[in-house]
């Protein structure tokens, strides 16, 4: 589905992603764990177009690089930020109606919403906001905001989804409720989680990549990944050796 | 090569004019990212310190002295009051600062008004600083000489200050990282409001030097403002360098621009290769990385 | 009284009431002299609906407008100017301050402003095209919040010294002295009140293309892109094009604005386009409630008075007043007068539903 190729992003010198190749298929829910400063961040920056980067992202055979930022949104693919932003002055059914709409011409916009099209009013009640259509998204509960943004990214029909942080401030059951949501959507979606909770990847991932230091340290099954001792010294910070995760990066 | 090297000197000139009075704007907006409309009052306030300190020792050359310290601490004190009485609470709300501090400076510009009256007051040029000095085969008046000396000093001041006491790696710290260098027990406010004390001092040293060639109305810092404004926005956020530069390549374009066609298409032309500028390097000439979206 | 204004009959009647004080009630009661006043505060507030669009909605702090309204103003001056000099001394004859300032010759640039048409059409594209060109410079490199206010005071800056330095567009004076506008002699009260109905009549126009803006799904676009404009990117929407289509709308309005201001007041010149007058433009608008339709309206004329009031004799007083009121009702009231409303309202209303939010 989404293909990325030997990425690197270089920060005045400090290559922030060094190497890492990375494949999302449809079906799948993949997190994307890593200390902090691993580079997953700096990863969805660079595939969404706010980063340069030297490599390749190709999705359905089409290269992204070089692609201006709403664009390469067009093609289908869809972020959302740590600190969930929805736009807190418009409500629910205006935040999604937005969302659904990058395809609309000047002259639908220019006119009055009549109806709210039959996706907005779908995905109200599969995010659990269907009855907060009129609420102003800026009196959302956190985790409800959280859910927003990923709604505003099924709407807009994206097809890849990298999320950082979805969980992030959730209670235990808000997260259960995210980790099913996650599942439902990756039916026919590939979904791609950034995350520091290994409760929550334990429970709901079907892969996993574990970045270090810009590269690829290892990937696999849940089971897989946390049997590797590489893995484990880099989580019980014995690790120090710079070359490594390099070495990891081409196995 | 004569008409070279005296462009280039009326360039360098005009350049650390535009760099004095860019230099404190480039430390609050840097900071802050507040833009202090009442920035060109302060450099007003400065300009009537010398006037008023000149009435009061009477010598010439003494007074300049005088009131170069005098001048700091004048706007210093102005910008510190604003800052704790407006701006610290309006943080956040960066275009609302804007127009807040416009109206401040609307305020003083009467209170001069009617203090010093509206028409414009001179002050006297000191003995020592009458008349031109030949350099490289032309005249060069030596007002404009002690100008670029300031705003050398000036900027190895702000320079060494920030590079070497504790107050500046704290500022240092919050421009590079506000929310880090709090939670590395920096008090954001003290260091805010050291940062306003020192930007709006070197205003009021900036209105102190003006007096040397030109006469001071109530509306003088205003006429200065903007064109500070254009040298921060080229220069890059919180960069000192990047004013330095911005304000030397902008006076010298100037005043290229004046010599082949006029003053006033010299002002629409410095816009134009800062819109166009902006195409390149959105961001200045030498930005901060931060890994903030914004 | 909110709900009712929203729907199609409250509309209509807010329009009604609008149309009928502006037509009926103010010719009946004010003098010919205080009428030429209200249509001088009419273009102002014309001025006002765009910077509404622009900066309430979309976060576009544009202290330029005087660009705007100048180039409307001057295009329309020019017009009047030709007329004036045809009908003294026919076809291709100098305007009276070319003859003055020693101009022998009809500038090239002139000569299509003798036709009423081409004037127009020029009032109505040149400044929105420019709009257009500068917004895509500057909003497609996303220079925007501080930096583009900036930069546009700086474009008033220079567009009012460029002008200064125009001798053949009067130079310092400006343009003045119109006899006819497009064949009706501008000293008839007759024609004065014309000029007056025309201003409310374009005043309510704009207000009514504001309307339709802000109701459209464009409107809530403008705002999520003053909000979050990063999301907007992000969700596949090229914000920068949003911005200036809003820029541009508002960019239109203050030249149209300018054009009626010629007439009207009789004079036009770098003084009243420059950086300050541009950004006194504001000041009613922050006043009203820059994010409300009516608001910026209300509050431009608010302060138009005010200004024609005091101004002169408390020369003093009225500046110390701008300055606080600038001051007060963005630092303590961000909303305007616009927001006492809305606020008095949501106090009544929270018991209620928004609880279910929480």
């Amino acid at each position: 589905m989404l293909i990325c190729k030997n990425i690197e992003v270089d920060f005045d010198g400090f290559k922030a992603v060094n190497g890492v190749d990375l494949t999302l298929d449809r079906g799948e829910v993949h997190f994307l764990i890593g200390p902090n400063g691993a580079g997953k961040t700096t990863l969805v920056d660079a595939v969404t177009g706010l980063a340069k980067y030297s490599g390749s992202v190709v999705k359905d055979g089409e290269e992204l690089r070089g692609k201006k930022v709403h664009h390469i949104a067009r093609k289908g693919i869809g972020r959302t930020f740590q600190t969930a932003t929805v736009f807190e002055d418009l409500t629910v059914a205006q935040n999604l109606d937005i969302a659904a709409g990058a395809g609309r011409s000047p002259w639908a916009l220019l006119r009055r919403r009549k109806h709210l099209p039959a996706n907005v009013v779908e995905t109200m009640d599969r995010i659990g906001l269907g009855k907060e259509a009129d609420t102003p998204a800026g009196i959302l509960a956190h985790g409800q905001k959280q859910w927003l943004e990923i709604g505003m990214l099924l709407v807009g029909d994206a097809d890849v989804l990298l999320l950082d942080e979805p969980i992030a401030g959730m209670g235990h059951e808000e997260r259960d409720t995210t980790g099913r949501l996650l599942h439902d959507i990756a039916a026919d979606r590939a979904v791609a989680v950034v995350e520091h909770d290994m409760d929550f990847m334990r429970a709901f991932a079907d892969r996993v990549t574990v970045l270090h230091a810009g590269a690829v340290l290892a990937s696999g099954s849940v089971d897989e990944v946390s049997g590797d001792p590489r893995v484990q010294a880099v989580y019980l910070g014995t690790a120090t050796d710079e070359k490594e995760p390099a070495d990891a990066a081409t196995a | 090569m004569d008409l070279f090297i005296g462009q280039l000197f009326t360039g360098l000139s005009t350049g650390s004019i535009l760099l004095l009075a860019a230099l404190g704007l480039s430390l609050t907006f840097g900071q802050m990212g507040v833009i202090n409309m009442a920035h060109g009052e302060f450099i007003m306030a400065g300009c009537y310190t010398a006037y008023v300190t000149q009435q009061v020792v009477g010598d010439a050359g003494v007074s300049l002295l005088i009131a170069l310290p005098i001048g700091f601490l004048v706007g210093g004190i102005m910008g510190w009051v604003l800052e704790a009485l407006l701006i610290r609470h309006l943080y956040h709300r960066p275009l609302d600062t804007l127009l807040v501090t416009f109206g401040v400076g609307l305020v003083l510009q009467q209170v001069a008004r009617d203090v010093f009256g509206a028409p414009a007051v001179n002050v006297t040029v000191p003995e020592f600083l009458r008349g031109g000095v030949d350099l490289l085969g032309t005249t060069v008046p030596k007002t404009r000489l002690f100008i670029m000396g300031l705003a050398i000093v000036a900027v190895t001041a702000v320079t060494l200050v920030l590079r070497f006491t504790p107050a500046g790696r704290r500022i240092r710290a919050v421009v590079g990282n506000r929310d880090l260098a709090e939670t590395a027990g920096i008090s954001s406010r003290t260091v805010d409001a050291g940062t306003f004390f020192i930007g709006s001092g070197l205003a009021g040293v900036a209105g102190v030097a003006l007096t040397l060639i030109g006469s001071t109305s109530p509306t003088t810092g205003q006429s200065y403002l903007v064109d500070a404004f254009l040298v921060v926005v080229a220069g890059g956020l919180g960069r000192i360098k990047g004013a330095v530069v911005a304000a030397i390549a902008l006076g010298t374009f100037q005043a290229v621009f004046e010599t082949y066609s006029t003053a006033s298409l010299a002002k629409v032309g410095v816009f134009v290769v800062i819109v166009v500028f902006l195409q390149l390097r959105p961001q200045g000439l030498f930005t901060l990385r931060t890994r903030s979206l914004a | 009284m909110r709900n009712f204004f929203a729907t199609r009959l409250g509309t209509w009647t807010g329009f009604a009431a609008a149309a009928l004080v502006l037509f009926g009630l103010a010719p009946l009661v004010l003098s010919g002299f205080r009428l030429g006043l209200l249509a001088q505060f009419t273009c102002y507030a014309i001025v006002a609906v765009g910077i509404g669009l622009a900066w309430g909605r979309g976060g576009m702090l544009t202290l330029g407008q005087g660009v705007f309204f100048g180039m409307g103003a001057y295009l329309m001056a020019m017009h009047l100017k030709m007329a004036d000099a045809e009908f003294r001394n026919g076809p291709g004859a100098v305007p009276d301050f070319m003859e003055l300032a020693g101009i022998r010759e009809l500038p090239a640039y002139w000569a299509p402003f003798s036709s009423p048409v081409f004037t127009i059409a020029a009032i109505l594209v040149l400044p929105t095209a420019f709009a257009v060109v500068l917004g895509l410079a500057v909003f497609k490199r996303r220079v925007k919040g501080a930096y583009f206010a900036i930069l546009s005071q700086a474009l008033a800056g220079a567009f009012a010294i460029l002008l200064i330095g125009q001798q053949s567009l009067g130079g310092f004076n400006g343009l003045s002295r119109f006899r006819y506008f497009f064949g009706y002699n501008l000293d008839d009260p007759v024609n004065q009140q014309m000029l007056y109905f025309i201003a409310a009549g374009v005043l309510l126009v704009v207000v009514a293309i504001a309307l339709q803006l802000r109701r459209s799904r464009y409107g809530e676009l403008l705002v999520a892109v003053r909000d979050a404009e990063e999301r907007v990117r992000f969700l596949g929407y090229d914000a920068a094009n949003i911005k200036v289509v809003a820029y541009a709308t508002a960019a239109l309005f203050a030249s149209v604005a300018g054009a009626i201001f010629v007439p009207v007041v009789g004079i036009i010149s770098p003084a009243s386009i420059g950086i300050v007058p541009s950004i006194m433009f504001i000041l009613g608008v922050a006043i009203g409630g820059r994010a409300s339709l009516v608001g910026p309206v209300v509050g431009a004329l608010a302060v138009a008075w005010a200004q024609t009031a005091l101004s002169e004799q408390f020369p003093s007083a009225w500046t110390y007043a701008q300055g606080l009121l600038f001051i007060l009702v963005i630092a303590l009231l961000p909303g305007g007068i616009a927001s006492v409303a809305a606020l008095t309202k949501r106090f009544q209303r929270t018991p209620a539903p928004v609880e279910a939010a929480a």
